[in-house]
């Protein structure tokens, strides 16, 4: 089934909580109402016909000019080989939709990545917390706006160019070497060799 | 720091919460499992990952298009093909190039090569894991061969970035098709060694026959893809029902779990997946030398600094760990928007809480080896 056609059913059952397929020249998505999502995604799931079965992915885009983060849901139905794509608009300022995790299990990790990273809720999420970055981390770096907070307990996230410090322990170990090396040989020393009856009387250095 | 005390429950029973990595060999990288034991039996075992997250995604909204090529490499550094050519992939539809077909066939090529690596690494590992360190290294060791094969196409043996958006960097060497024509006879024939040494060895079996069975419902539902999925006897494969490349134009079968020696979604018919994949691989890479068209191997006319038109566009390979997507949208300049890469190894880590309730520790350690999980592809 084309992105269409599966409008159409949408369109049927939903009403005008399907938004209209945007004009593309590329690849086609639906828009849905935030709290019409998870009956729109069992519906897409569990109707003969449809058979979405399988959460591909599931990710998210800032857009800070529009003031949303968009969620991005990527589904496929592997009975009749055809893809569907739905976008979710969520308020940047308090980002939020209904978790999809009670219609795909794979979503409960997809969408821990998504609130990890954009600091999207998912509310009736059982276990939403961070997965990548840790628990007591500040700011959700895939946001466009994110700046970085300098470093996390002692660790600093900046480092000088590895080129300064090479160089520096380079001039160090060099003036080691100065300092331990032999002080040059005193000026009698250098005839020795040619004056072999002189030698025993030469200082040693 | 709660989950890094070791700490008893209750003294009356055996109930323990442990760590099990990140450091521990068995773990396949940096992952760490908070096991609940009931002495030897497992509660369950909860993923923590993320101890591998260099944010490549944040990095591709900072490259140019093609400047974030090397990077992908390590979203998969033990089978880099793939990341490779998904991004390729992606960024051609969101440019609309057309890749020539001798580097379709290219692709194909190095791809179906890095998969037969990836799962000897992953076969050979798996019965390092289970307790049998031979296998391992006679798997390492055909490893090593096409290592040096793919050296020789693109001068890299681990991070490989020879894919380029339009095409690939380099053709094939002189006496290169000849040299992988004869590694592939002999690859052949160490496929049934490899079977005798290790896969119809009974303790071997044994060991993984009937152990934590992953139904095909469970695992299309925690979107388990790859041998995994196909392990749990779910007959999909990208490469065969959503053909991209060069893929239509070869004759292979996709192995199916069918209970080889236990039942249909247990560790075993996982790994015999595997097993029987790198067979069809081989099949693939052969015809392919083959047939490999005359003809260029980079699309005419790409732009040094891309500059694609607003849009997004979704690719999907099939990885050596299951379908990889990469997700790319563009805002018209010359730095990708966004950019995702969805991958196999992060969605199988998701069923390892429910798969883990009930088997014993050491059954936990065939559970993680048989989804063949990377851990900077879990962490990205």
């Amino acid at each position: 089934m084309t992105t269409s056609e599966i409008h159409d059913r949408l369109k049927a059952r939903f009403g005008d909580d399907i938004g209209v397929p945007p004009e593309t020249k590329g690849e086609p998505w639906l828009p849905v109402k935030r709290e019409r999502i998870v009956e729109v995604c069992r519906f897409l799931k569990e109707t003969p016909g449809l058979d979405f079965d399988f959460c591909e992915d599931l990710t998210a885009v800032d857009w800070p000019k529009r003031n949303v983060i968009e969620v991005v849901i990527h589904l496929l139905s592997y009975q009749h080989k055809h893809a569907l794509k739905l976008k979710v608009d969520t308020d940047r300022a308090a980002a939020e939709m209904p978790s999809l995790e009670g219609v795909w299990k794979t979503a409960n990790w997809f969408e821990r990545e998504v609130y990890d990273l954009f600091g999207v809720t998912f509310t009736g999420h059982p276990d939403l917390r961070r997965i990548m970055l840790p628990d007591d981390w500040v700011g959700f770096p895939l946001r466009k706006d994110y700046a970085e907070q300098g470093g996390w307990h002692g660790i600093t996230n900046e480092r000088e160019n590895p080129l300064v410090e090479l160089k520096r322990l380079d001039d160090v170990a060099r003036a080691e070497q100065a300092k331990n090396a032999p002080p040059p040989p005193p000026p009698p020393a250098a005839p020795a060799p040619a004056a072999p009856p002189a030698a025993p009387s030469t200082p040693k250095a | 720091m709660e989950k890094l005390i070791l700490r008893r429950i209750d003294r009356n029973n055996e109930e323990m919460v442990l760590n099990f990595g990140p450091q521990h060999p068995s773990t396949h990288g940096v992952i760490n499992f908070i096991v609940e034991t009931d002495g030897e039996v497992l509660k369950k075992a909860v993923p923590d990952v993320g101890y591998l997250h260099r944010s490549i995604e944040k990095i591709g909204e900072g490259t140019g298009y093609p400047g974030f090529m090397p990077f992908t490499d390590r979203v998969d550094y033990v089978a880099a093909m793939f990341p490779n050519e998904g991004y390729a992939i992606a960024v051609e539809r969101l440019m609309k190039i057309e890749v020539p077909r001798r580097a379709q066939y290219l692709r194909a090529i190095s791809c179906e090569l890095a998969r037969i690596a990836s799962h000897l690494v992953s076969l050979g590992t798996m019965a390092m894991d289970i307790g049998a360190f031979t296998p391992m290294l006679h798997g390492i060791r055909e490893r090593e061969t096409i290592n040096d094969l793919i050296e020789a196409l693109c001068g890299a043996r681990l991070t490989y970035n020879y894919h380029r958006i339009g095409g690939v960097a380099y053709d094939l060497p002189e006496g290169w098709k000849e040299k992988t024509l004869a590694f592939l006879d002999h690859f052949d024939k160490f496929l049934v060694e490899f079977d005798r040494l290790i896969s119809f060895n009974e303790i071997y079996i044994r060991r993984l026959a009937h152990v934590a069975v992953i139904t095909g419902k469970d695992a299309i539902d925690f979107g388990l893809v790859g041998p995994n999925l196909r392990g749990s006897g779910v007959d999909w494969d990208v490469r065969r029902d959503l053909p991209y490349g060069a893929y239509e134009d070869f004759d292979f079968e996709i192995p199916v779990g069918k209970g080889f020696r236990g039942e249909v979604g247990d560790c075993y018919d996982r790994y015999y997946c595997r097993v029987l994949e790198m067979g069809q691989s081989s099949k693939i890479v052969r015809q392919a030398l083959l047939q490999i068209p005359e003809g260029e191997i980079m699309a005419a006319k790409v732009p040094r600094n891309m500059k694609p038109e607003a849009g997004e566009a979704l690719s999907r390979v099939e990885s050596a760990r299951g379908e990889m997507a990469f997700y790319v949208v563009s805002d018209g300049t010359n730095k990708a928007y966004r950019v995702r890469a969805r991958t196999g190894s992060f969605t199988a880590m998701g069923i390892i809480e429910k798969a883990s309730a009930g088997l014993m520790i050491a059954d936990l350690v065939a559970l993680i080896a048989s989804l063949d999980v990377v851990a900077p592809e879990i962490d990205r």
